[in-house]
C-alpha cells in the first residue's frame, strides 16, 4: 500500500463520526513492548536496531490486524508525508524525527498501527472514533495477545511490561480520549477543569500532545500513571473522569445558552460567515473555526450529518494535508490562501444554520 | 538566603516554584524562568504539572555509581543524561535507583495487570532447554551415554513445544 491510497482511504478518524461522538472525538489506546534480550531504541547500536526492527515487522505483519497494510521505514518517507502521518496522530513527533532503523505499519482503515523504534521497541495503538474506550481496549488486547505468540516481551512479575523510560513501566499503557470542549473554553473554566483532571491522577495536553496548543478547543485527556492498577482499572477511572468533563461541557453549553444565547450564536454565526467567505486563514484560525460550527451542529443549528464533514476538515486544514492536496511543499503564506479557498468550496453548499432550534432541548 | 533552590531540571536557582497536590500526594517543583517558560508553566491549557513533577523525579537520589549493566554497559550518569534505561535488564541491575523513583512516580509499586502468559511458558521451555543442553555435555564427557541419550530425547521434546506456530 502507499501513502496516497492510506489517505484516500475511508478512515476510523474521518469517516465514522455519529452524535455519539458529540464531545469525546475519539479514543486511543496505546501499549510500550520491549523484547528480551535486545537494549532499547535510545541505546542499542544500529545494527542491533535494524535486527529489531525485522524482528517486529515480520511479527506485526502477520496478525490478520494487518492483512491490509502500509508499511514503511521511517527513512523511506519524505518529510511531507512524515508530517500527514503526525497530523492523522499515527506516529509521534518522536517517531518522525528518529534515525534509521525505525518503522510504521499502519493498518488499512488507520485503526491499528504499531510504530518501532520508537522510545520502545513496539509502539503499539488502536484508535476509534468516539467515546469506545472499552472497545480499543478490548481490540488492543487482542492485538497485543496475538503479537505475543510470536515475540517475547521484556516482562517483570514486580513491574510488568520494562520499558526504556521508568514512566511507562508496569501494563505500559496510555488510555486517552480527545474532546471538543468550547464551552469550557469560552467561559474559562479549562483552567480549573486541568487541575482538577490532575488531581485525579489524569493528564490535559493540547490537540497533538505534549507541549501542543489546544486550537480549536480540542484537548487530549489520558491516564498518568501506568503500574499499580489493572488496565481495566485505569479504563474504568479514565472513563469515570470523561464522563465528568461531559456533563461540565454540557452544563457550561446550557449555562452559556441561558445567560445570552444571542452572544454564543453569534459566534457560531460569524464562524459560518467567515468559512464561506474568507480569503486568509490560518491553521489555528480554521480550527477554531471548525470547531464552532461543530458547536452548532451539537446544538442543533446545523444538521447532525455535518459532524463527520467537520472532523474531517479538522485534519484536512492542518498544514501537511493541505500541501498534499496541492503536490508540492508551498510556503505558509500562500498556505492560507490556500486553506481558505479550500474552506470556501467546503462550505459553499453547507446549508445556512438554523437558528430556531428549541433552547431546552438537550445540547 | 544563604542557599537558594536550585532549578529542578537545570539547576540554576530557581524563582519559580509550584505545589500541587496529585494522587493525593503534595508535589513541590522549582524551576528557574526559562525552563517555566519552556514547560509552558504560564500556559494552563497545554500545562501539566502532573508531566513536570514525573521528570523532575527522574533525577535519582540513591546511588548506584559505578554499577554498569552486564548486559549493555549502561551506567547511572548515562540514566541522568538520557532519563531512559539501556535495556529490560538495567531495571534488576539498578534496582536500588527504580524502587525509590516509583512510589512518586505511580498510583502503585507492584504490577496488578496484564501477564504475557505465551511469552512467560516459553521462557520457562528455553531455561529448561539450556539446562538439558548443559546435562548433556556433561554427560557425554562423563561418558555415560544411556543418560545422555535419554537427555538428548527430552530435548527434543522440549525443541517440539519451543517452536513458535508461525504458520496458524
Amino acid at each position: 500500500m502507499t501513502i496516497s491510497s492510506l489517505i484516500d482511504s475511508p478512515s476510523e478518524l474521518t469517516d465514522s463520526t455519529s452524535s455519539k461522538s458529540a464531545i469525546v472525538l475519539m479514543t486511543r489506546v496505546r501499549l510500550a513492548r520491549n523484547l528480551t534480550g535486545f537494549s532499547f531504541p535510545g541505546w542499542a547500536k544500529p545494527g542491533q536496531r535494524e535486527e529489531i526492527l525485522a524482528t517486529c515487522r515480520t511479527a506485526v505483519t502477520a496478525t490478520p490486524q494487518m492483512k491490509r497494510c502500509f508499511n514503511v521505514g521511517i527513512g523511506e518517507l519524505s518529510e511531507l508525508e512524515k508530517q500527514i502521518l503526525v497530523e492523522r496522530h499515527l506516529i509521534s513527533r518522536e517517531l518522525s524525527g528518529a534515525k534509521a532503523g525505525a518503522g510504521v505499519v499502519i493498518s488499512k482503515d488507520q485503526a491499528f498501527s504499531v510504530m518501532m523504534n520508537e522510545e520502545d521497541h513496539l509502539r503499539i495503538q488502536v484508535l476509534r472514533s468516539g467515546f469506545q474506550l472499552k472497545k480499543a481496549w478490548n481490540a488492543i488486547n487482542d492485538f497485543d495477545s496475538t503479537l505475543e505468540e510470536h515475540l517475547d516481551f521484556a516482562f517483570s512479575p514486580a513491574l510488568g511490561y520494562l520499558t526504556a523510560c521508568p514512566t511507562n513501566l508496569g501494563t505500559a499503557m496510555r488510555a486517552s480520549a480527545m474532546m471538543h470542549l468550547p464551552a469550557l473554553v469560552i467561559s474559562n473554566q479549562m483552567e480549573k477543569v486541568v487541575r482538577a483532571v490532575n488531581q485525579l491522577g489524569m493528564v490535559v495536553r493540547g490537540l497533538f500532545g505534549e507541549g501542543s496548543d489546544a486550537s480549536g478547543s480540542i484537548f487530549q485527556i489520558s491516564n498518568q500513571t501506568t503500574l499499580g492498577e489493572s488496565e481495566e482499572g485505569i479504563i474504568k477511572r479514565l472513563g469515570s473522569v470523561l464522563q465528568s468533563i461531559i456533563e461540565h461541557e454540557v452544563n457550561a453549553r446550557q449555562k452559556l445558552l441561558e445567560a445570552d444565547a444571542g452572544k454564543l450564536l453569534d459566534k457560531v454565526g460569524r464562524a459560518y460567515g467567515i468559512l464561506q467567505n474568507s480569503h486568509l486563514l490560518s491553521s489555528g484560525e480554521a480550527m477554531n473555526l471548525l470547531s464552532l460550527i461543530r458547536l452548532g451542529i451539537d446544538l442543533g443549528a446545523f444538521s447532525d450529518s455535518y459532524r463527520s464533514m467537520i472532523d474531517r476538515l479538522f485534519i484536512e486544514a492542518q498544514p501537511g494535508h493541505l500541501q498534499h492536496t496541492q503536490k508540492s511543499e508551498i510556503e505558509p503564506g500562500k498556505r492560507d490562501v490556500l486553506r481558505a479557498a479550500r474552506l470556501r468550496s467546503e462550505f459553499a453548499n453547507f446549508v445556512r444554520p438554523d437558528f430556531n432550534f428549541t433552547l431546552n432541548g438537550n445540547n | 538566603m544563604a542557599n537558594p533552590l536550585k532549578c529542578d531540571l537545570c539547576s540554576k536557582p530557581a524563582t519559580v516554584h509550584l505545589t500541587q497536590i496529585v494522587n493525593n500526594k503534595v508535589h513541590k517543583v522549582d524551576l528557574c524562568e526559562a525552563c517555566a517558560q519552556a514547560k509552558g508553566v504560564t500556559d494552563p491549557s497545554g500545562f501539566s504539572l502532573a508531566d513536570l513533577l514525573l521528570k523532575a523525579s527522574l533525577n535519582p537520589e540513591a546511588t548506584a555509581a559505578g554499577v554498569r549493566c552486564e548486559h549493555c554497559g549502561f551506567t547511572q550518569n548515562d540514566f541522568k543524561k538520557h532519563g531512559r534505561f539501556g535495556c529490560p535488564l538495567c531495571y534488576e541491575t539498578f534496582r536500588v535507583l527504580v524502587e525509590p523513583m516509583l512510589e512518586n512516580m505511580h498510583h502503585g509499586i507492584t504490577h496488578t495487570g496484564k501477564i504475557p502468559h505465551r511469552a512467560l511458558e516459553r521462557k520457562t521451555l528455553y531455561d529448561r532447554l539450556t539446562k538439558l543442553e548443559l546435562d548433556l555435555s556433561d554427560a557425554i564427557k562423563s561418558e555415560r551415554y544411556e543418560d545422555a541419550a535419554r537427555t538428548r530425547d527430552e530435548i527434543n521434546q522440549v525443541k517440539q513445544a519451543v517452536t513458535p506456530k508461525l504458520t496458524r
